[in-house]
């Protein structure tokens, strides 16, 4: 197997008092979708804060590797828009869109970290810049496709539907080009059959080359894509492996105790 | 010596007044998370009602006694009606608008009504009659700590232990505490928040208008725009403690009326407003959490 | 018709509302003389403008609730008449020419006097520009902004006294010792939070003036620094009439290159992350946005605007001193941004012409000017938040090669 892209080791954080996640291991590797599941807080968007750099890590080791490059770097302590750059990118569980921008403009927005006009370039708009701005929105006009959105480019964003909004999400994570791109609740929300375009949506993108991480707490959607399962609760993590091993674990049956684990 | 103590007490006279203003930043801010840059202007209202209700009473020939109690009563009650008015019309519209929506209606009304009272009174400085005596044991020390200096003192600290309790034991207090805490949960308990924030609102104007009738009957005169320095003065001191608690609004105050007092005293007195602003900028780069507040991780 | 529920609510209000004012609005004492003026006029005044008042907004507000109704119902129904205009480029350019013209003629038909007022009018609009970048695109409240417009005057008020430098030598040094205060200034206290950073700029602002106020062996004190140079042309002699036309025209060629200017920054990557940065700021940190050098960027960059009209404003008046740039004339500003409309070019050009002119030209009510600021943030906030002329948001067109498919061979 190719070395891990991802590389989480005993990742704690405490807020005050309370160890919100407590000495997490996990990896992944390219290609892959592993998704992480747990009971209502037990800590999961707060491992992806940690992360992103949102929140600082109490403890641990956070390591990305560029599968291209090779290049590895510990993210602890390095500022969101840095580790963006490096190449994860992330949605928000309850949605964090720019909501009167356009849709075309969040997309554009993702595009930022890979571009670079400043002042400069915004007041003379020298042909390298122009092409930029061209370049910026051809991409955002590409990916606006891809996620299904590209009839709705001059609405504002947050007249879209609730789940259109959560392609969006995606898609703007997407305009950063990363290898990893992590997925809090893409499904919460949403009807069936936008489920069901959403898992189609989720294996293209995977098939394109980039891994994902996603939280669910869609069994079903989470049964059916993973490749690997990690399972979270109280902050530690409880279990982890292929669907069929974690289905039949008795530690994440008794977590869900009640909950309705093989759907 | 009797010049470091003459400062001490000059401080801790400035710092209590500036405690009084603070609490209303401080629990404004503890409820809505607004920076009411209003009040300053409520104080300067307190002292603009007191000095108009002591002098028509001194004038028909009232005691001393009765006048302070009146006008004090007046500015309390007044003050507070403008705070009410003002949450109603300004704030309250604006709860759901973006955060920064509220602070320029707040600046707006802070201008309007430094305005209001200019064009409805005067722009010249007013005498303000002295509504404490000179009391006849701090003869052997007046030179050092002046009567009102006591009085202020003591008079603070009444109504410091007054609040606690209306914070701590009574029902409208828990209610504070509770909204303070978490809105949504306040709600869901039956808590009526709009009320709890008028009272909110009520309490502190009280507070910074007998901080308003105090400072002014000390320092002897009045005019419109006394809010604006005091106000954020009594800004910083609440900062300074961390902005939000209660006692770090009195700690806060007291901090910045020693500073100011002792600066002033032996370094000089043109800068004394540089002092206060200086010192706000550089807690607020430093430490935005102040003294005794508690850095907030903001939940994503 | 109206009911008679709200007649009663409008009646209550407005005898709270004559309680509410009654000791500072119905008597007036002298303590000197000892003498007790009761105003009661005042006190009817207050009751029925309150009464009426409160009917109005009441009916402004069941209209607008009716309206909000409507409009759910059947989406963009209407967009705004000055929207449509400013939207479509076969009405925008014509009517921006016309402006323009207008402009260039008016010191032909207008006295001298009237020049000198719709140069004051100009330099605000430039002012309100440059902290629409601040405020109204990048939504980081800067409340000291009037001190990056001393930083400007004295520059060059000081730069002349001491070194002779002329008017064109300091009118870039004015703007970058602005822009560079912004950048020391903004640097540490970027990262704070929105209101923070508010009141912070405003000790800031105050930090300054106290300075210049003070330190007279820098600044000469309160007193200020009198006999500055009105700019030179070419080194000829201009009587003071045509002196007060050629700023004028500097002024008019300023605004156009600042109108260019700020227009190409919204519109460009820069621009796009200001605005992003105002709505979410954790969103734009995730999808890589430097959130510190964005800030510093759109802060340092109205401060250069305003040590330029600060420069300007030095060689207009001829003499500067501490008084011209106390709080209240960020408040002015301030106002000029949110009356014309947070973000919108032609919102801040209006703001700023009626904020300046109305009060030249209704003597009357130059007195009630500053009252008039503090209600306006106030309603302004509470009715229109979006000022009156809300920012029109641009849309892309595509041509059809754009997409990667065909780009890429
Ligand atoms: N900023 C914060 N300050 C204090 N406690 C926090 C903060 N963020 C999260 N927590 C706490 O950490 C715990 C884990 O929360 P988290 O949001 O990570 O759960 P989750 O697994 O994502 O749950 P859900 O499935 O409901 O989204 C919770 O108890 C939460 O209250
Ligand atoms: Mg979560």
């Amino acid at each position: 197997m190719s070395k891990a892209i991802l590389n989480v080791k005993g990742l704690t954080k405490n807020f005050g008092g309370i160890k919100a996640i407590d000495k997490v291991d996990l990896d992944i590797h390219p290609g892959e979708i592993v998704a992480l599941i747990g009971p209502n807080g037990a800590g999961k968007t707060t491992f992806f804060n940690c992360l992103t750099g949102i929140y600082t890590p109490s403890e641990g080791d956070i390591t990305l590797r560029n599968p291209e490059s090779g290049k590895e770097t510990r993210l602890n302590g390095m500022k969101p828009n840095k580790i963006t750059e490096q190449g994860m990118a992330r949605t928000f569980q309850n949605i964090r869109l720019f909501p009167t921008m356009s849709v075309l403009e969040n997309v554009m927005i993702g595009r930022h970290c890979r571009t670079k006009a400043l002042i400069f370039g915004a007041v003379f708009r020298n042909p390298a810049t122009r092409r930029e701005e061209e370049e910026i929105i051809a991409t955002s006009y590409d990916i606006l496709k891809k996620v299904g959105l590209h009839k709705q480019v001059d609405e504002e964003a947050r007249n879209l539907s609730y789940g259109a909004q959560r392609r969006l999400e995606i898609g703007r994570a997407l305009a950063t080009e990363p290898f990893l791109l992590l997925l809090d609740e893409p499904a919460a929300g949403m009807n069936p059959k936008e489920t069901e375009t959403l898992v189609t949506l989720i294996r293209e993108i995977c098939k394109e080359g980039h891994s994902i991480l996603l939280i669910e707490h869609d069994m079903k959607l989470v049964m059916s894509l993973s490749d690997r399962i990690f399972v979270m609760d109280y902050g530690k993590k409880i279990a982890q492996g292929t669907p069929e091993e974690v289905r039949s674990n008795p530690a994440v049956i008794k977590a869900y105790l009640g909950e309705d684990v093989d759907a | 010596m009797d010049y470091f103590i003459e400062l001490f007490f000059g401080g801790l006279t400035r710092g209590s007044i500036y405690a009084l203003i603070a609490l209303g930043y401080t629990m404004v801010y503890g409820i809505i998370g607004l920076i009411n840059f209003a009040h300053g202007e409520i104080y300067m209202i307190g002292a603009f009602t007191s000095f108009i209700v002591a002098t028509v009473l001194s004038i028909y020939g009232f005691p001393l006694l009765a006048i302070v109690v009146i006008a004090g009563l007046a500015a309390a009650v007044w003050s507070s009606a403008y705070g009410y008015t003002i949450e109603k019309l300004a704030y309250r519209p604006l709860r759901k608008a973006p955060r920064l929506a509220p602070l320029i209606s707040a600046i707006g009304m802070s201008i309007f009504l430094q305005n209001y009272v200019l064009l409805a009174q005067t722009s010249d400085f007013l005498p303000f009659p002295a509504l404490i005596p000179d009391f006849e044991f701090m003869e052997p020390v007046a030179h050092i700590v002046g009567s009102s200096d006591l009085a202020i003192l003591v008079l603070t600290t009444l109504v410091m232990i007054g609040l606690t309790f209306l914070i701590k034991f009574t029902k409208i207090g828990k209610a504070m505490r509770a909204t303070a805490q978490d809105k949504t949960m306040a709600v869901l308990v039956g808590i009526n928040v709009d009320r709890v924030i008028s009272a909110t609102f009520v309490i502190g104007s009280a507070l910074a208008a007998i901080g308003g009738m105090l400072i002014a009957s000390h320092i002897g005169q009045i005019n419109f725009y006394i809010g604006f320095i005091a106000g954020i003065k009594a800004f910083t001191a609440a900062v300074l403690g961390g902005i939000g608690s209660i006692p770090g609004a009195v700690l806060g105050s007291l901090v910045l009326g020693l500073t100011e007092s002792f600066a002033t005293g032996y370094i000089s007195s043109d800068y004394e407003d540089v002092f206060a602003f200086s010192l706000l900028v550089l807690i607020l780069i430093f430490k935005p959490s102040g003294l005794l507040g508690k850095a907030e991780t903001k939940k994503v | 018709m109206f009911p008679v529920k709200e007649l009663k609510r409008s009646f209550l209000i407005s005898i709270w509302f004559a309680f509410l004012t009654f000791p500072i609005m119905v008597i007036k004492v002298d303590p000197i003389e000892r003498t007790v003026l009761w105003r009661w006029d005042n006190m009817f005044f207050i009751a029925f403008g309150s009464f009426v008042i409160s009917i109005l907004a009441k009916v402004y507000l069941l209209r607008k609730e009716r309206r909000a109704g409507r409009k759910k119902a059947k989406k963009d129904i209407a967009e705004p008449f000055v929207q449509r205009i400013l939207r479509e480029p076969r009405f925008l350019y014509p009517l921006s020419l016309a402006v323009l013209v207008l402009a260039l003629v008016f010191p032909m038909f207008f006295s001298t006097y009237q020049t000198n007022i719709m140069t004051t009018a100009l330099m605000y609009v430039v002012l309100g520009l440059g902290l629409n970048i601040v405020v109204g695109v990048a939504g980081l409240l800067d409340l000291g902004y009037v001190a990056f417009y001393a930083v400007g005057a004295y520059s060059y008020a000081l730069l002349n006294l001491h070194f002779g430098l002329g008017f064109w030598a300091v009118l870039p040094i004015g703007g970058l010792f602005a822009a560079f205060l912004g950048v020391l200034l903004g640097f540490p206290v970027l990262r704070l939070r929105g209101d923070y950073l508010a009141i912070v700029t405003l000790g800031f602002g105050e930090i300054i003036r106290l300075i210049l106020e003070n330190w007279n062996d820098f600044s000469q004190g309160p007193s200020g620094i009198a006999n500055i140079p009105r700019p030179g042309f070419f080194g000829m002699d201009m009587s003071f009439a045509s002196g007060i036309t050629y700023i004028y025209y500097i002024v008019v060629a300023l605004v156009i290159i600042t109108i260019f200017v700020v227009n190409r920054l919204q519109n460009s990557r820069l621009g796009r992350a200001w605005l992003a940065l105002r709505e979410d700021e954790i969103a734009c940190q995730a999808m890589g946005i430097d959130k510190t050098k964005t800030k510093l960027i759109a802060f340092s960059l109205g401060a250069f605007w305003a040590g330029f009209v600060g420069v300007i404003f030095a060689a207009k008046t001829t003499f500067v001193n501490p008084a011209s740039f106390t709080f209240l004339e960020s408040a002015i500003i301030l106002s000029i941004v949110v009356l014309g409309g947070m973000g919108s070019i032609v919102g801040v050009i209006f703001g700023a012409l009626i904020l300046i002119l109305m009060p030249e030209y209704l003597r009357a009510l130059s007195e009630y000017r500053m009252l008039a600021f503090g209600g306006i943030l106030v309603v302004m906030m509470v009715f229109k938040p979006d000022g009156i002329i809300s920012n029109v948001r641009r849309s892309y067109r595509f041509k059809k090669h754009h997409s990667k498919e065909v780009i890429e061979p």
